[in-house]
């Protein structure tokens, strides 16, 4: 069977999830005052931001954003090969005591979230840290659970989720491949 | 989809002749970001657990020796400091066997430093672990070539087209070659200058111009580094005296006031104020020299991070002949 691609989410669809992601994210932390948003690199990083111009117009709250690279965390780094390249992490402010939400694109073995949970106890002890992600596409290989989900995503054997952003890709888009038929 | 560094470095780093500019931009790419780690309460990513790193010192070092061993521990690897006096190695211990001794410890990465211009790739091709050269006679000092390299390339950007002078004793100096090596590869103008006793002869075919006036390399250059003067060259009579040198090749003020355009300053330690560079220069506004020492560190820690894990059957096929 050849290769199939379809569009999981349009580039409106996913302006709409995202500001659905945002409401969620402040109902679920009754408003948005003390609250940081941490974007994985890459991707999480703008997905975040976009979130946080949306918590800006709804409560009229500034959230610091922040951005993890979670490469020197990860637990693959001893295969062979190129090593994967190093980005910058960079957190606004001090975490102690804040309540902090992780922001991915794609959330699949949950592997990232755990690297990145890691990297931030690095930097103090917030009083709760949350998970958004755009994606879920299950495949758990980690007990991770998020608290936010832009849309669910069943994904055959042999699939993949791309998510394009215009911030780096030119394009909103998320797209669903299959290349291989199990 | 991870995305991976266009270039890897193999198992060894021996020194920049070797390596190309993908290969040299891909180690500064890596090293930018690191040294943000150096800035947090806890100075420590855990990526090289369970890794262990032999400093293996033949010659006296402070700046560098300190500068890997933090650069090893902020990167969560097990470190031993094994010096030449007080050790085996002080007994008649060959260079082979001391390693191969380690080895049976079972260590992943050796950083040496070693009075014979060679000495690290001798090892190298006769021990499985990762070998750096933390400088080899007068052969290479790559790190510090890196490290001199990102420096630059914070302030001034690409290098391609920018001007530096190497001044001083290049002839005795592996800073100077691995220098050379680094800066030429990135596309920078290299020129040297100094007393003609203390340059190569064939430095020309190096692709480097000559100044034998440090005025003429100030008006010329974007940047200096300016190679310490040891003072055993005075008794082996390469410089008739100090005074002498610092009259002539001096790096100060009053030299500087004229340069046409901003230049930096850069000294690869230990200084010897008053010889080589004043003290107003060395703490003044054109001195980088203590980023060159921060950024020390982030460079070794993007070498250990590149290095680790690589191992090539190629130091397995080398030992037979060993």
């Amino acid at each position: 069977m050849p290769p199939t691609s379809s569009i999981v989410l349009s580039a409106k669809a996913l302006e709409r999830t995202v500001s659905r992601m945002a409401d969620e994210i402040i109902e679920q932390n009754d408003g948005a005052e003390g609250l940081i948003l941490v974007g994985i690199q890459r991707r999480g990083v703008q997905i975040a931001a976009r979130i946080a111009a949306v918590i800006k117009a709804r409560e009229d709250v500034t959230v610091p954003l922040g951005a993890l690279d979670i490469t020197l965390y990860r637990d693959d780094l001893q295969t062979v090969g190129p090593r994967p390249v190093v980005g910058r992490t960079n957190l606004p402010c001090d975490l102690e005591g804040q309540r902090v939400v992780i922001v991915d694109d794609v959330l699949f073995t949950g592997r990232t979230i755990r690297a990145a949970l890691d990297e931030l106890a690095d930097f103090g002890r917030p009083s709760r840290v949350g998970l958004a992600v755009l994606i879920d596409r299950g495949g758990r290989e980690l007990p991770i659970q998020p608290g936010v989900v832009g849309k669910h995503v069943e994904v055959p054997a042999g699939g993949r989720v791309d998510v394009f952003i215009t911030e780096l890709d030119g394009r909103d888009e998320v797209v669903l491949n299959v290349t291989e038929h199990a | 989809m991870t995305p991976t560094t266009s270039s890897v470095l193999g198992k060894d780093l021996l020194g920049l002749e070797h390596l190309s500019a993908e290969q040299i931009n891909v180690i500064l790419d890596t090293a930018g970001p690191l040294k943000e780690i150096s800035e947090r309460a806890i100075k420590k990513v855990p990526t090289l657990r369970g890794a262990t790193v032999v400093n293996l010192f033949f010659e006296a070092s402070t700046r560098t020796r300190i500068s890997f061993e933090f650069a090893e521990k902020r990167m969560s690897a097990d470190t031993v400091n094994v010096a030449a006096s007080g050790s085996s190695i002080s007994k008649g211990e060959t260079l082979v066997d001391t390693a191969r001794n380690l080895e049976a410890m079972r260590i992943d990465m050796v950083v040496i430093r070693h009075h014979a211009s060679g000495a690290a790739k001798f090892l190298a091709e006769r021990i499985e672990s990762n070998v750096i050269n933390a400088g080899d006679g007068t052969h290479e000092h790559p790190t510090q070539g890196l490290l001199d390299l990102l420096t630059l390339r914070d302030k001034l950007g690409d290098l391609r087209g920018k001007r530096i002078c190497i001044c001083g004793d290049v002839l005795h100096s592996r800073v100077a070659r691995s220098n050379i090596w680094g800066l030429t590869k990135l596309g920078a103008e290299v020129a040297v200058c100094g007393p003609r006793s203390l340059l190569p002869n064939a430095i020309g075919e190096m692709g480097v111009q000559v100044f034998d006036r440090i005025e003429q390399a100030i008006e010329w250059a974007d940047a200096l580094n300016v190679l310490r003067l040891q003072l055993e060259r005075m008794q082996a009579g390469y410089i008739p005296s100090l005074r002498e040198y610092n009259r002539v090749f001096g790096v100060t003020r009053e030299r500087l006031e004229r340069a046409p355009r901003d230049i930096l300053i850069l000294h690869p330690g230990p200084m010897n104020r008053g010889v080589e560079i004043d003290s107003d220069v060395a703490d003044g506004p054109h001195s980088v020299i203590l980023d060159q020492v921060t950024n020390g560190v982030a460079v070794r820690m993007a070498v250990l991070y590149l290095l680790a894990g690589n191992k090539p059957t190629l130091a397995t096929a080398a030992r037979g002949d060993a």
